[in-house]
This record gives structure tokens, C-alpha cells and sequence, in this order.
């Protein structure tokens, strides 16, 4: 403990050092955290590179620590030591680290760009701005995919999550997340439940277990997948008919590696994504990052991702700007979750209400699993 | 009395010898040093602060002390919602949570035993602040001059700090606010909660008591302390107490504010027993409740109850973890027993070349190795393919070896194999080949010179290889999360959740110390059944 306390000492000297010494610079270098792969292009190429091009001097190391992302900010919290400028979480978790206190408030509109035509950021980000810690990025979704080669003759091919539990039209395994958000909420919808019904029925047990009842109907023909990637392979090899995931992987099964699948869209689950700063840091590394924040979710910056990847832009103002995949040439718009033909049901993940009941749903669906 | 011998300067040669050892034993120790400060840092001090986790629960008691206080001899079964007192004390604990950015903090740890309270804590923090608005309205109204910060500030400042507030120019540090005694004794409740905002507002919000007035809280405190007054003590004593003294009459008359009827007007699961019941629960600063849950058993106000049958996992996961440890265990000692028996007795140069093939996999990645048996594993893959093709098995009824048990062992076994095969081998080849000619030459069959001479020879190998393949399946985790579906997880998957996901590190460094102890206790009853002494990583 004294050796703590020493540490944390000396950190506080050298912190309160650097503020002293540095009087409003901005740091040099930022540390930002992401998911990695195809979507960490996407952000180095739309939002990193020109940064670094406008301000030279400046340095970005990447890491792809995302999915460990609010377990490292406690962590880094605990011990005092805070090494990340930058975080992006899906904004279930940026919800808990701001709970938590691991994340910083920030004022949307005195932080954040306005849009071209003079709308202040939090009437552009609208209802995506769903904690006060969260700088909204994209808007991506957990949908389906499914083999077009497998869909029996005769029999159109299906449109979408209420497909899967119809095992006498399409025969064949499945793949669901293993997780109960958004199962449980397809479960109940595809067994007759009103859709504004829903999470007030979820919150019984009589509707959990009619959620579990329906989710059992498909439970020998399901393997559960918790990495994005695995659908993608099963459908590519065919293990499976159709199975979920998020709507970015099976763009680039489709369009990138030329697989037989289709998208089936309807009643796709809405999520976000987006950034967090973590609480705790120098003024100069506070200053820059709010530099790169700034610059980084401004309208045309967020359009410009959706060049290297299928997700929406979490702007409203951004939403025209969509163009044509950087490579591929082909017009982003209709990949989009958000296109209009794509969105006519669509589910949005109700975030505090999975806030409240993720454990307690999360520990019964695994028990459910278990037997 | 016998002489004492001495030693050459003239000390007894006893304490000469004792110190000449002494100083030996500290040398030795200095050598160590370094290795044992690095252990301790790096090891022991981390594993011990993450099992303190899993009985640590100051959090409750330190965000809102009023309220365990209160909540004290609250009962349940007498009194299904506990009175306004206790409301009052949480109004007043919530406030100054919410000010220090600590109740959601506090409600994601309360939300762990009952669903519903974070949200709960959320949404009563965002309008905590209009509760006992009522009574600063008609203190206000009774005498404006309660509306200004420094009738509060000169009633319950210390008169030194007064002085030093008035003397800060803006410049440097305010001096941090200081409790004047008399307040503190003659107003108890009210001092403490008006220190409290003083202090929040020096600290969190950069502002000076003498120019914020107090939250509507602190009115509430005040209102409450006057309405029971009986006439002693003087508060015209106060610097500027006059204006309590007339106040004192004057509550008399004001209109009374149920705070229990404000918190259920912000939402009515404030009337909620349970919420209540879980907050008393987990009021000490240590709890048991963490462990309970790692053996799906809950803390509730009559001690442990079972979990609700469709929550219970972990006993059936703790379960499973064991026996498929074993299985992958035995596997590995049929598969790696003759492996390494031919490293053992080749010639070297064809030995070497098998060494090479059994080590190859420690150089690849364990994800690449895991995902490889995806694809020879899963319905559409190699193995079935093949199988499919000589005709054992049919096309549409293909064998389910991956996203199950099965596949977890597969995988398993086979990314172990090498930690029995290695002390397997180092022990093979210290058994002399000219034993088993002995007894061939005794007369022997083949199966008895192996079974009676060869076999118990390399138990000590068995031994080894079984512990550290034992030890190490029973924490895996990557690859049965990768390959093991639902049925082929293990508790360290869990675990994982809770560190990475739910962030409810209490249960998971329970779950973590019961996984400790399990291993020591085989480790125990293995040293009692065969030996430790028995087990040889080499020669």
C-alpha cells in the first residue's frame, strides 16, 4: 500500500509537472484504441491519416484493444496510469465506463463540430447520443446472412430474422450470437409480441420464458458464435444456412470475396459505435485529443469512412455525402443498415435496459445454453 | 560455573559462531533479493489484490454512510419500506454521490445482486436535487436572507477560515472550508451535510461555499434538526444565529415533505422491498455474498438460499471443467506414453526428427492451431469430408465433432500433448534398456518385463506430465471458447465474462480463488495418494 501511495505520489508530482511545464501545448502523441482490422483501416484511412497530414509532428499509435476496452480503462483507472488518449466502444460499454467514472463527459455541442449547415453536433447526432461520455461514430448492425445456394426450390429466399426459426421452409443450421441481447428480443418478436411490448415483457419471467421457449424451437440446429468473424466463415463454408452478425462482415463476404449470400435485413438490430476519452488525462493530452475529436466526427470525415466500410455515419448531415467504395468502385448507399429499403423494421438496442438486466439475462441465457 | 569458551577477539565463541551464520543467511538472502522483490511485486502483491476483491465491498459503506446507518435496525418483516428517516439519509448521501460522480458507480455494483438498480441510481441522480426543495422555498419565503450563501457560510464556517476565505484573492489555493465547532455541536446533522456540500463545492466544482447556496438538503438537515428542538441548546451563541433562532419558531408552521413520497414520485421501485433488502445486505465493508454466487447460492436477508433454478451455472461449470480437464489428461497419457517411448529408444538422429515434430506445434500460434482444427473439425470439413468419402458415415448425418465437448478435447489434447510427452521422455530415458533384456532373460513375456519393470519406473514421468497438463486445462481458456460451443466451455470462460464484460470482478475473483483452491486440494490429495516426491521432470 505505501509503495502505491509512493507511486501515486510521484505520478501526481510529474503530472502536475507536465501541466505546469507545458501552459495549453498539446501533446505529440496519442494512443488510440480501436478494434482492429478492416474497421481500424477505415479509421486510419478516413479519419488518422488526414489528421496526421494537417498537423505534422503529430504521432498515432494504434491499438486493437477494443474488445478489452472497459476492463483496460478500469485497470489503467486503478493503478493511476492512464495510457490511452482514445477509446472506441460500442456504446453499451461507453455507458458502463461512464457509470463506472472511467470516461470523461463531454459538452456535445462546445466539443464537438457543427454540421455544414450551421445544426449544432447534438441536434445532428440526434438520439445516437446515448450517454454523456459518448461521441457517436457509426451506426452498424447485427443482422442476417444466407447461403442463396442453399435455399430449397421453389421457396423465396428469406428477408429476415423471423426466417431463422422457421426450420420447415429453410432447413439447415443456424448461427446466433451467444448472448441474449437481441436474441431474446427476436425471439419474443418472431413468437407474435408487439414490438413496443417487448422489453416491458422481457423485464417477467413468464416473458423470458416464452423468449426461451421460441429460442428453443432452433436450439439444436444453432451454433453460437461470439467473434464477428465466425459467421462469416461458417457461411463461406457452408456449415451453416444463415446466421447473424454484424452487417460490415457479411458486406465484405459479399461484395470484397464474391461468396454465394444474400442479406436478409428486416428486424436488424441497430447498435453504435463510437469514442471515449478516458478519464484522468494531462491538460496537453486532453487538448489534443479534443483537437482530434473535433476534427474526427465532423461531417465529412464520418462520410468519408463509409468509403472502406458498410457502416453508416452516425450524422445525420453525413448521410448524403455517402459516395463509392474506395476500391471497389461500387456506391456505398444501399449496403448501408441505415439505406431506407434496408431499415423498414428494425430494432434498436434499448442500452439502458440491457444496462439493467444484461447480467441477469446474461447468467440465466448461459445456464439456458448449459443444459 | 564452567568457563565460556572464547574465540580469538575475546566473544563468547557461541555468539561468534551464531553471528558468523547470521551474516552468512543474510548474504544468501541479499542474493535472493532481487528474485524474491520481483515475485513479490509482480506476483504475489497482484494475486492477492484480486482475491481481496472477492470479499471487499467498501464501496456501499463508503458512498452513502448515512443510509447504512439508518438502515441499521431496519426490518423487513416489520416494515416493508423503511421509514422517511432512512430516505432522508439516502437524499442526502445520493446527493453528494452524485456530485462526486459515484452513484452509478455504485449502482452497477448493486445491480449485480438485483436487476434494475443501476437504472434505479441513474435516473434518481439526475433529480436527486429537487428533493427538499420544499423546505428551502419556504425558509426563503420565511426570511430571504436563508438564500444567501453566507448566512450559511458564517453560521457553520470556522472563524479562522472565514477570515482566511474573505483574505483569498482568486489566486492559488482557497483555503479548504473548515467546520466551526459550536455549529457542529449544537446543529450535529445539519454541520455534517452542510461540511459535506462545502466540501464537494470546493473540490469537484471549483467554487466557494461563500458564493453557492447550499443544496436543497441541507435545508432539508436543517429543517429536520429545528422540528425536534427542545429549547436547548442556545443558538443565539452562533456568530449570526438569531436567524435560527427565529427560524426554530417558525418550522413550526411549514408545510412537512415526505422525501420517501419524492423518491417514489422519481420511480416507485423505491417502495420495492428488495431494492431496500439488497442495499442492507451488502451494507458491511466485507462480504460473503461473491463467493456465494460462484456456487449459485445468493446472500439474502434469512443467509444462503439457492439461485433460482434457471440461473445456476457455475456448480455445473466448475463440474464440467473437472471432468473434462480428466478426460483431456487421460487422453494425453495414452496418446503421449508411446511417443514417448519411441524418443526414447530410437537412435538419436531419427529421435531428434521426432523431437522436432513434437515441438513444432509450441512454435506456432495457439489461435492458428486452434482455428486449423476448425477446419478439420466442423461438419463441412476434412475429417467428415473424408469419412463421408469412404462411405462410414453418411452424407446427411455428418459426425458433430466441433462447437461441443468433443471438440474442446480434441483440440485440447492436442495442443498438451507436448507437457506429457517432454517429462515423459526426460524420465524414458533414464530407465537402462538392459533392465527389460533382464527380464526377458528371467524369463518374462514381453507384456510382464513391461507391465512388472518398464511401467513403475516411469510413473514418476506420468506423475509430472499428468500435474502440469492437469493444471493447465483447468484454466484454459481460448480454445474453448473457440471450439467448444456451449456444451465444451469451461469456468475460466466465465470468468473472462465477468472480468471483460460485466466488469463484476468481485465474482470473478471468487470464482478465480475457489479455482485456486481446487487445484491445491488435488495437488494435496495427489501428494497424499502417490507422493510428490514421486514426480520427475528429468533424470
Amino acid at each position: 500500500m505505501k509503495l502505491t501511495k509512493a507511486l501515486m505520489t510521484t505520478s501526481a508530482l510529474t503530472l502536475a509537472g507536465t501541466v505546469v511545464w507545458a501552459g495549453g501545448h498539446m501533446a505529440d502523441e496519442m494512443t488510440i484504441v480501436s478494434w482492429g482490422g478492416a474497421y481500424s483501416a477505415s479509421q486510419q484511412a478516413a479519419y488518422h491519416d488526414p489528421y496526421m497530414a494537417a498537423n505534422p509532428g503529430v504521432t498515432i499509435i494504434n491499438d486493437e484493444s477494443s474488445s478489452e476496452g472497459i476492463a483496460k480503462m478500469r485497470a489503467m483507472n486503478e493503478a493511476g496510469n492512464i495510457t490511452w488518449d482514445l477509446v472506441d466502444l460500442e456504446a453499451a460499454d461507453a455507458i458502463r465506463a461512464c457509470d463506472e467514472g472511467l470516461a470523461i463527459e463531454v459538452d456535445h455541442d462546445a466539443d464537438l463540430a457543427a454540421a455544414p449547415d450551421g445544426t449544432s453536433a447534438s441536434n445532428d447526432f440526434g438520439d445516437m447520443i446515448v450517454s454523456d461520455c459518448f461521441i457517436p461514430q457509426i451506426v452498424f448492425s447485427t443482422t442476417f446472412g444466407y447461403r442463396t445456394d442453399m435455399v430449397p426450390a421453389g421457396v423465396a429466399p428469406p428477408t429476415g430474422a423471423c426466417d431463422v426459426f422457421d426450420l420447415e421452409t429453410y432447413p439447415g443450421k443456424r448461427a446466433l450470437n451467444r448472448n441474449p441481447i437481441a436474441n431474446m428480443e427476436w425471439a419474443l418478436l418472431c413468437d407474435g409480441v408487439a414490438y413496443e411490448d417487448i422489453y416491458d415483457l422481457l423485464e417477467t419471467d413468464a416473458g423470458q420464458q416464452q423468449a426461451f421457449a421460441k429460442l428453443d424451437t432452433i436450439k439444436d440446429e444453432t451454433i453460437w458464435w461470439t467473434a464477428g468473424a465466425e459467421t462469416p466463415q461458417l457461411l463461406a463454408d457452408g456449415e451453416i444456412f444463415m446466421g447473424s452478425t454484424y452487417n460490415g462482415r457479411l458486406f465484405s463476404l459479399i461484395a470484397e470475396q464474391g461468396q454465394p449470400v444474400g442479406m436478409a435485413w428486416d428486424w436488424q438490430m441497430f447498435d453504435l459505435d463510437g469514442w471515449v476519452i478516458p478519464a484522468g488525462l494531462s491538460d496537453e493530452r486532453l487538448a489534443r485529443v479534443m483537437d482530434y475529436v473535433n476534427f474526427a466526427t465532423d461531417t465529412q470525415r464520418l462520410a468519408d469512412q463509409a468509403k472502406y466500410i458498410s457502416y453508416g455515419p452516425a450524422r445525420m448531415s453525413s448521410a448524403p455525402l455517402v459516395s463509392t467504395h474506395a476500391t471497389l468502385g461500387i456506391d456505398m448507399a444501399p449496403h448501408m443498415p441505415t439505406e431506407p429499403g434496408n431499415a423498414e423494421n428494425t430494432f434498436v438496442n434499448n442500452y439502458e435496459w440491457w444496462a439493467d438486466y444484461r447480467d441477469d439475462l446474461d447468467a440465466k441465457f448461459q445456464s439456458w445454453l448449459a443444459q | 560455573m564452567a568457563e565460556q569458551m572464547l574465540a580469538a577477539d575475546g566473544r563468547p565463541l557461541k555468539a561468534s559462531l551464531n553471528r558468523a551464520l547470521r551474516r552468512q543467511k543474510m548474504r544468501a538472502l541479499l542474493l535472493i533479493a532481487p528474485l524474491l522483490l520481483f515475485i513479490m511485486l509482480t506476483f504475489i502483491v497482484p494475486i492477492g489484490q484480486m482475491l481481496f476483491r472477492s470479499v471487499e465491498n467498501q464501496i456501499v459503506g463508503d458512498t452513502i454512510p448515512r443510509t447504512v446507518v439508518a438502515l441499521g435496525d431496519w426490518d423487513a418483516n416489520t416494515d416493508p419500506v423503511p421509514d422517511d428517516a432512512v430516505f432522508s439519509a439516502f437524499a442526502k448521501d445520493l446527493m453528494i454521490a452524485v456530485e462526486r460522480k459515484q452513484h452509478t458507480r455504485l449502482g452497477s455494483r448493486l445491480n449485480y445482486e438485483t436487476s434494475g438498480i443501476s437504472s434505479l441510481f441513474r435516473k434518481s441522480g439526475r433529480r436527486v436535487d429537487d428533493i427538499g426543495e420544499g423546505y428551502t422555498d419556504q425558509f426563503v419565503a420565511f426570511d430571504p436572507a436563508w438564500e444567501d450563501p453566507l448566512t450559511w457560510a458564517t453560521l457553520f464556517g470556522d472563524a479562522d477560515w472565514i477570515t482566511a476565505q474573505a483574505a483569498w484573492d482568486g489566486e492559488g489555493d482557497e483555503p479548504a472550508f473548515v467546520l466551526s465547532d459550536d455549529a457542529n455541536e449544537m446543529l450535529p446533522r445539519t454541520a455534517d451535510i452542510y461540511a459535506a456540500f462545502a466540501e464537494v463545492i470546493q473540490t469537484e466544482n471549483n467554487d466557494s461555499p461563500t458564493e453557492e447556496q447550499p443544496w436543497n438538503v441541507v435545508y432539508l438537515a436543517l429543517y429536520e434538526e429545528l422540528r425536534t428542538y427542545t429549547g436547548e441548546p442556545n443558538y443565539a451563541d452562533l456568530p449570526g444565529g438569531e436567524i435560527i433562532f427565529a427560524a426554530e419558531d417558525a418550522v413550526r408552521d411549514f408545510a412537512p415533505q415526505s422525501v420517501r413520497a419524492a423518491f417514489a414520485d422519481i420511480d416507485e421501485d423505491w417502495e420495492d422491498t428488495a431494492v431496500w433488502q439488497t442495499i442492507q445486505t451488502y451494507s458491511p465493508a466485507f462480504t460473503a455474498g461473491y463467493f456465494l454466487n460462484s456456487v449459485d447460492l445468493q446472500k439474502t436477508p434469512g443467509g444462503p438460499a439457492w439461485q433460482p433454478e434457471n440461473e445456476q451455472i457455475y456448480l455445473t461449470l466448475f463440474w464440467r471443467t473437472m471432468v473434462m480437464s480428466l478426460t483431456i489428461t487421460v487422453s494425453c497419457i495414452l496418446l503421449g506414453y508411446p511417443v514417448a517411448w519411441m524418443l526414447a529408444n530410437l537412435p538419436a538422429r531419427k529421435a531428434n526428427l521426432l523431437m522436432i515434430l513434437v515441438l513444432l506445434p509450441f512454435w506456432t500460434s495457439l489461435l492458428v492451431r486452434t482455428s486449423a482444427w476448425k477446419v478439420l473439425l466442423q461438419q463441412q470439413g476434412v475429417i467428415n469430408d473424408t469419412l463421408v468419402w469412404i462411405g462410414l458415415v453418411a452424407d446427411d448425418n455428418r459426425l458433430a465433432l466441433i462447437n461441443n465437448a468433443t471438440g474442446t478435447i480434441i483440440a485440447m489434447t492436442h495442443i498438451l500433448l507436448p507437457f506429457m510427452i517432454l517429462p515423459l521422455y526426460s524420465v524414458m530415458k533414464t530407465i537402462p534398456p538392459s533392465y527389460l533384456r533382464a527380464a526377458k532373460s528371467l524369463g518374462a513375456t514381453n507384456w510382464t518385463a513391461f507391465w512388472r519393470v518398464y511401467f513403475p519406473q516411469s510413473v514418476p514421468g506420468i506423475g509430472a506430465g499428468s500435474i502440469l497438463v492437469f493444471i493447465l486445462a483447468i484454466g484454459y481458456y481460448i480454445t474453448p471458447e473457440i471450439v467448444g460451443g456451449t456444451k465444451g466451455v469451461f469456468i475460466s470462460n466465465r470468468i473472462a465474462y465477468h472480468i471483460s464484460t460485466s466488469l463484476n470482478w468481485g465474482l470473478a475473483a471468487a470464482l478465480g480463488a475457489i479455482l485456486l483452491a481446487v487445484v491445491l486440494l488435488l495437488y494435496w490429495a495427489y501428494d497424499r495418494i502417490v507422493g510428490i516426491d514421486n514426480v520427475k521432470l528429468g533424470g
